[in-house]
């Protein structure tokens, strides 16, 4: 192509014709099919979603009432009435204990992988694991601490509970946490390496906190995973009808739990509890959700 | 920053740095220790699980496998434990739910990627993300109080016309409450979109956008364009993907212990109610003991290392393909 080729003189019409109404019937046919497959599919994503909301909530409304959050649960299915105020306290205390142990040893794991073992081989492996730990079924998890720490202890209690809660929410936190780790731009290490910080000062000072939006809000998601976990907790924590405020002495009880013991009774009573149950487990799920969200739209490092 | 007071060559000392060189290797050491807490947990696993489920391995051999009969209270004998009807439960409703899953995760992520456009995408990935959200044992209820029993007409019709087929009628025989391994696999299949999606989506993103353009250039229709340069490009991806959803699939307990009816059962009648392996733990650990605990963690063992190799297989694969597209080997 050079600037002094000849002019083509070509009468427009004798171009091929590109325009839309160009294509073949079965050409425009098969795109036609395939895109509305495509939306159809969306579809029935949000199909299932709708419906389960709808009934929740719907089903929940119904028995939801103040007594149902404070009272203790009947200790015969059959009973109607009675609340679910243990299985609310030993949600909240069960996931914050799993919380308290899981994230800061996800966040130091985390601050390995991407500070200090970087593309190590033991890094990558650590990384590899990490990953197929979260494939990891709860139910297995559920198991491990059953034999090594409730048959250890001799009873089943709230803290076992929690045990196998933080085993599921480790590997989530740490590779959340690594992938904020890796929004830190270099030049912030440089300048903090530069005034004279050390290595693990300029990590504590400089790097986690302009990542702790990013790792809060990947720490969050993961305690919302763990709340709505119900295998371990059937097999470590037992069952109790009242409010059990120490998560070290004796059994403890959870919302999915009860969810999954009254869903399988043929009593109407305990089937509306289980509707209450789970209405407000989804509550507390997606608040924990949205509160994420929110941190981390709100206050992420900005990719550059 | 310290300034050393009153002396006449006040400057900075810049010799000493900030923390002390001790606390760089207690903080490197505790990082370290973190980290590799996820492979001792991993090993610790193994080795706890395979220990107490020991005398179950010892009592029944192979036949642990191989056997379908699981019967922990026999009225004479020895106890039986065989995991192959619970395996084939397992196998049967992860592989119906991968069946109703794939084509619509790989869909939505298409849709994503490609079609959506940008005010719906921001409310799609929301949809996803909420169905990822929701415990597993809301879906459990949902599906026993609402789902099972709804679909028995369904089932019963579709009986009816497609039950009298030689040899693929067999796949929808009788049917009875409506907790069965198709309903168990439905269940499922809601459950493992999210994840199947979200890594097609990443896999689908690491598509050049010259590729596309370039297709599109020739003269292609979308389709055209997505058949020929996104999934070609992404086959291995895709694949991996599947294998996620398929350890989550396998794994997931309380949703299919209340749905799938509880039959120790190997059928190849969909509408037949059975057990699936994480199931069968959860419905029986309360009331086991001795050996029968032993068989119930066995089944744990099994499980373990079925997802363990599942998912190393997958994540192994999604990275060779997220590399080829990259074009180095990250």
């Amino acid at each position: 192509m050079t600037a002094t080729a000849p002019p083509v003189t070509r009468p427009a019409a004798a171009g091929p014709d590109l325009t839309r109404a160009a294509l073949s019937g079965g050409r425009r046919l098969r795109n036609h099919l395939a895109t509305t497959a495509i939306w159809g599919a969306v579809l029935l994503a949000v199909i299932p979603l709708a419906l389960v909301t709808y009934t929740v909530v719907v089903k929940g409304a119904g028995v939801m009432n103040l007594s149902f959050l404070t009272g203790d649960i009947p200790n015969s299915y059959r009973r109607v009435g009675g609340g679910m105020a243990p299985a609310i306290v030993g949600t909240l205390l069960i996931t914050g204990m799993a919380a308290l142990m899981a994230i800061p040893l996800g966040v130091f794991g985390a601050v390995y992988l991407n500070e200090y073992g970087k593309q190590r081989p033991l890094a990558r492996l650590i990384r590899l694991m990490a990953d197929v730990m979260t494939g990891v079924p709860s139910i297995v998890m559920g198991l491990f601490i059953y034999i090594s720490w409730v048959l250890l202890v001799g009873e089943q209690t709230g803290f076992a509970g929690a045990l196998a809660l933080a085993c599921l929410m480790l590997p989530v936190v740490i590779r959340s946490s690594e992938e904020m780790l890796r929004l830190v731009p270099d030049e912030l290490r440089q300048a903090s390496m530069a005034l004279g910080a050390r290595k693990w000062k300029t990590t504590l000072t400089v790097v986690l906190p302009a990542a702790i939006s990013g790792i809060t809000s990947g720490a969050l998601l993961a305690v919302a995973r763990a709340a709505g976990e119900t295998a371990p907790i059937i097999i470590v924590t037992g069952i109790v009808f009242a409010p059990n405020w120490n998560l070290f002495d004796g059994s403890n009880t959870a919302l999915p739990a009860q969810i999954f013991r009254n869903a399988s009774t043929s009593f109407p009573a305990a089937q509306d509890r289980a509707w209450g149950a789970a209405l407000t487990l989804i509550v507390i799920v997606l608040g924990f959700t949205i509160i994420a969200r929110f941190i981390s739209s709100r206050f992420a490092i900005k990719e550059r | 920053m310290t300034v050393t007071n009153k002396s006449p060559a006040a400057r900075p000392v810049l010799t000493r740095r900030g923390g002390s060189a001790v606390g760089d290797r207690v903080f490197s050491w505790w990082t370290l220790g973190t980290g590799l807490l996820v492979l001792a947990i991993l090993g610790l696993i193994l080795i706890t699980t395979v220990r107490e489920a020991w005398p179950a391995f010892d009592a029944m051999g192979l036949r642990f496998l191989t056997e379908r009969i699981w019967d922990p209270n026999p009225a004479t004998g020895d106890a039986i434990f065989g995991a192959l009807s619970f395996a084939y439960g397992t196998a049967v409703s992860s592989l119906i739910a991968l069946l109703f899953a794939v084509p619509v995760s790989v869909g939505i992520a298409l849709f994503l990627t490609e079609l959506a456009p940008r005010r719906l995408r921001g409310p799609a990935v929301t949809v996803i993300d909420l169905l990822a959200a929701v415990p597993s044992v809301v879906f459990g209820l949902w599906g026993i109080l609402v789902v099972a029993p709804a679909l028995v007409p369904v089932y019963q019709w579709m009986h009816d016309i497609l039950g009298g087929i030689p040899l693929l009628g067999r796949l929808f025989g009788p049917v009875g409450s409506g907790r069965n391994f198709m309903t168990a696999g439905l269940i499922l299949a809601i459950m493992v979109t999210p994840i199947i999606t979200s890594i097609t989506r990443e896999v689908f993103s690491t598509v050049p956008r010259a590729d596309k353009d370039a297709a599109l250039a020739l003269g292609a229709t979308r389709w055209e364009m997505i058949k020929g340069a996104v999934l070609p490009h992404s086959f291995g991806g895709v694949v991996g993907a599947v294998m996620l959803g398929l350890g989550r699939a396998m794994g997931e307990t309380i949703a299919v212990a209340l749905v799938i009816g509880g039959a120790t059962n190997i059928t190849a009648n969909m509408f037949a109610p059975g057990n699936s392996m994480a199931a069968v733990i959860v419905q029986q650990f309360g009331e086991s003991t001795g050996t029968f605990t032993a068989a119930l963690i066995g089944l744990g063992v099994v499980l373990f290392a079925m997802t363990v190799l599942i998912n190393v297989l997958a994540r192994s694969v999604v990275r060779r393909a997220e590399a080829r597209m990259k074009g180095s080997l990250a």
